[in-house]
């Protein structure tokens, strides 16, 4: 394909992918933002804990849907560069639960770490959402440059299909803390069962290539 | 507007009579659109001071002297799944409940059914002061002067037979008033019930008002129970119907999920929610958690009703 084609949207400037970037940066900071402002002016409502809580806990969620969601529209559109952001995102993603996390074990819990243990036992839901909050560590730990090229694209792949199971487990976590109304839950189930089972689609796709075979692209299937 | 200065209901403090023949003044001259235009000048004055038509409320033994929740987190932060399942839901959809006319259908195994207007049902009993400890089953609570009376009152005019061994509350089921009817997240209409020494027992009110004025809609206007030794959701809002039967009532909340929630459910530190703890709860307003009380902190009170009782059986 002659590059020179492509229309603008598919192939950026340099220039401008970095402005996209500063743009969904300030994106995914304004949630934070709202809740830094809200707390200053003791707009939280009755229950700000509560409120915090929800809050990083659902953009935690929905950043993951984002992240998630790259790798397909990638393909679907053939807007390769939407990789560049992606790190961005899945960061993000981790830096929501982290703060999720702080709010429990801080604001929550006070550090009471017997309450804590008793919790993670008792209550089958934050067992789930400790879960997937460990099993995203590695992939904030891995995801700079530096660390893909030690690991080996291979192996770097390989540990980051931990993604999926991330999400499996923050809907899971989701789906069982709600009292009665899983509305919200499932709206988040159907996206991330899209999304993951577009993966499966391609990949069985990918992997009996037809008299016409698959169009495949230079880059490599990506989680 | 109109609905919503009828939300007020200044029937409660002009005469009753007075105050219809003002409505049928205004509209034979047909002066209602002004009058809504003035009431809604006049409305941002009430909502300042709400009107305190229960303001010399008599005091009660039965009170608390732990300092109340604020009236803004009373009426703002509520579980009320006729108006949504959002805690902030009922505060902004339940302006289309409208609480007058209204009556209450007093029947089954009793002697003296009756249909009982509100404004009867308010007038009942003398309205007393009550405040109590309300401690919901998500793990949190507040403290709420209510209004009201003892149930007693009502129920002993009804004369229940010796078959009534429960009290069941039916709360109106009226999808343009109550929009979150529509979905299908419990089983319509929201019934409770209790046993009937523990809708006799003193505690246990019929409640018409919080703050010394009307009940705000998103609180279960115009009338609602309040059993402060059960999880909130046992005190139903917005009843239309009482009802004595023999059989124990089926409970909505017992019908959706009957795991979790029991027939009985007072609130115990002991036994846990299948999917949380309820050792501790978060007071609103306080940062730290406290300690959960065996029935919220009325044992002394209402422990006897249930002795011999295995709780963890009957949660
Ligand atoms: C150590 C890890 C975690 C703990 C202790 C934890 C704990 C909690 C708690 C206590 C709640 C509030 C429940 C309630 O208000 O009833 C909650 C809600 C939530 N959490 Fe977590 N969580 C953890 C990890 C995660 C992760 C990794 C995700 C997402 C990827 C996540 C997503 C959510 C969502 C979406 C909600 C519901 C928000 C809403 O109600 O709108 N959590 N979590």
């Amino acid at each position: 394909m002659n590059a020179n084609v492509l229309p603008r949207w598919r192939q950026p400037s340099a220039t401008q992918i970095r402005v996209v970037k500063v743009v969904i940066f300030v994106l995914c900071v304004l949630p934070a933002l709202r809740l830094g402002v809200l707390m200053w002016r003791n707009e939280l409502g009755a229950n700000p804990i509560e409120h915090i809580t929800r809050a990083t806990g659902w953009w935690a969620l929905t950043v993951l849907a984002l992240t998630l969601a790259v790798t397909p529209l990638r393909r679907v559109l053939s807007v390769h560069w939407l990789l560049r952001v992606r790190r961005m995102l899945g960061l993000f993603c981790f830096f929501y639960a982290s703060l999720h996390f702080v709010t429990y074990v801080w604001l929550d819990q006070f550090f009471d770490w017997q309450g804590i243990i008793a919790d993670v036992i008792k209550r089958p839901f934050i067992t789930v959402g400790f879960s997937a909050l460990l099993a995203m560590t590695p992939l904030a730990l891995t995801s700079t440059s530096a660390m893909v090229r030690r690991l080996g694209a291979k192996r770097w792949l390989a540990l980051h299909r931990l993604v999926y199971l991330v999400a499996i487990l923050g809907v899971v976590h989701f789906l069982w803390l709600v009292k009665k109304d899983l509305t919200e839950p499932l709206v988040f189930f159907g996206v991330f069962a899209l999304l993951l089972g577009v993966r499966v689609v391609y990949w069985l796709k990918d992997r009996r290539p037809g008299p016409a075979g698959p169009l495949r692209t230079s880059v490599p299937k990506m989680p | 507007m109109l609905r919503r200065s009828s939300d007020i209901a200044p029937s409660e403090i002009t005469p009753r009579d007075l105050f219809e023949r003002r409505r049928e003044f205004l509209r034979d001259i047909g002066l209602a659109g002004i009058a809504a235009g003035a009431s809604a000048l006049v409305l941002p004055a009430f909502a300042q001071g709400p009107a305190k038509v229960f303001a010399n409320a008599k005091k009660s033994a039965f009170s608390t002297t732990e300092p109340a929740t604020p009236y803004k987190d009373v009426t703002t932060y509520n579980n009320f799944y006729e108006f949504g399942t959002g805690k902030e839901d009922p505060a902004e959809r339940a302006g289309t409940l409208k609480t007058r006319p209204w009556t209450v259908m007093v029947d089954g195994e009793c002697a003296k059914p009756k249909r009982w207007d509100i404004d009867e049902i308010v007038r009942l009993a003398a309205v007393e002061e009550r405040i109590y400890r309300m401690r919901c089953v998500e793990g949190w609570s507040m403290v709420i002067p209510w209004n009201g009376f003892p149930l007693s009152e009502l129920i002993r005019r009804a004369e229940p037979t010796s078959k009534a061994k429960y009290v069941e509350f039916v709360t109106l089921n009226d999808d343009r008033q109550m929009p979150g009817l529509r979905s299908g997240v419990l089983e319509w209409p929201y019934v409770e019930g209790l046993r009937i020494d523990e809708a006799m027992h003193p505690l246990a009110i019929l409640c018409v008002g919080l703050y010394g004025e009307l009940l705000p809609n998103q609180n279960g206007a115009p009338v609602r129970v309040v059993v402060p030794w059960k999880y909130g959701f046992k005190s139903a809002k917005s009843i239309v119907r009482i009802r004595f039967t023999e059989q124990e009532p089926r409970t909505a909340w017992n019908k959706a999920i009957p795991r979790e929630y029991g027939f009985y459910s007072n609130v115990n530190p002991a036994v846990d929610h299948p999917r949380w703890s309820q050792a501790r709860e978060r007071r609103l307003g306080e940062f730290g958690k406290r300690p959960t009380l065996p029935f919220n902190g009325y044992a002394e009170q209402v422990a006897s009703l249930y002795a011999g009782m295995d709780l963890k059986r009957y949660f």
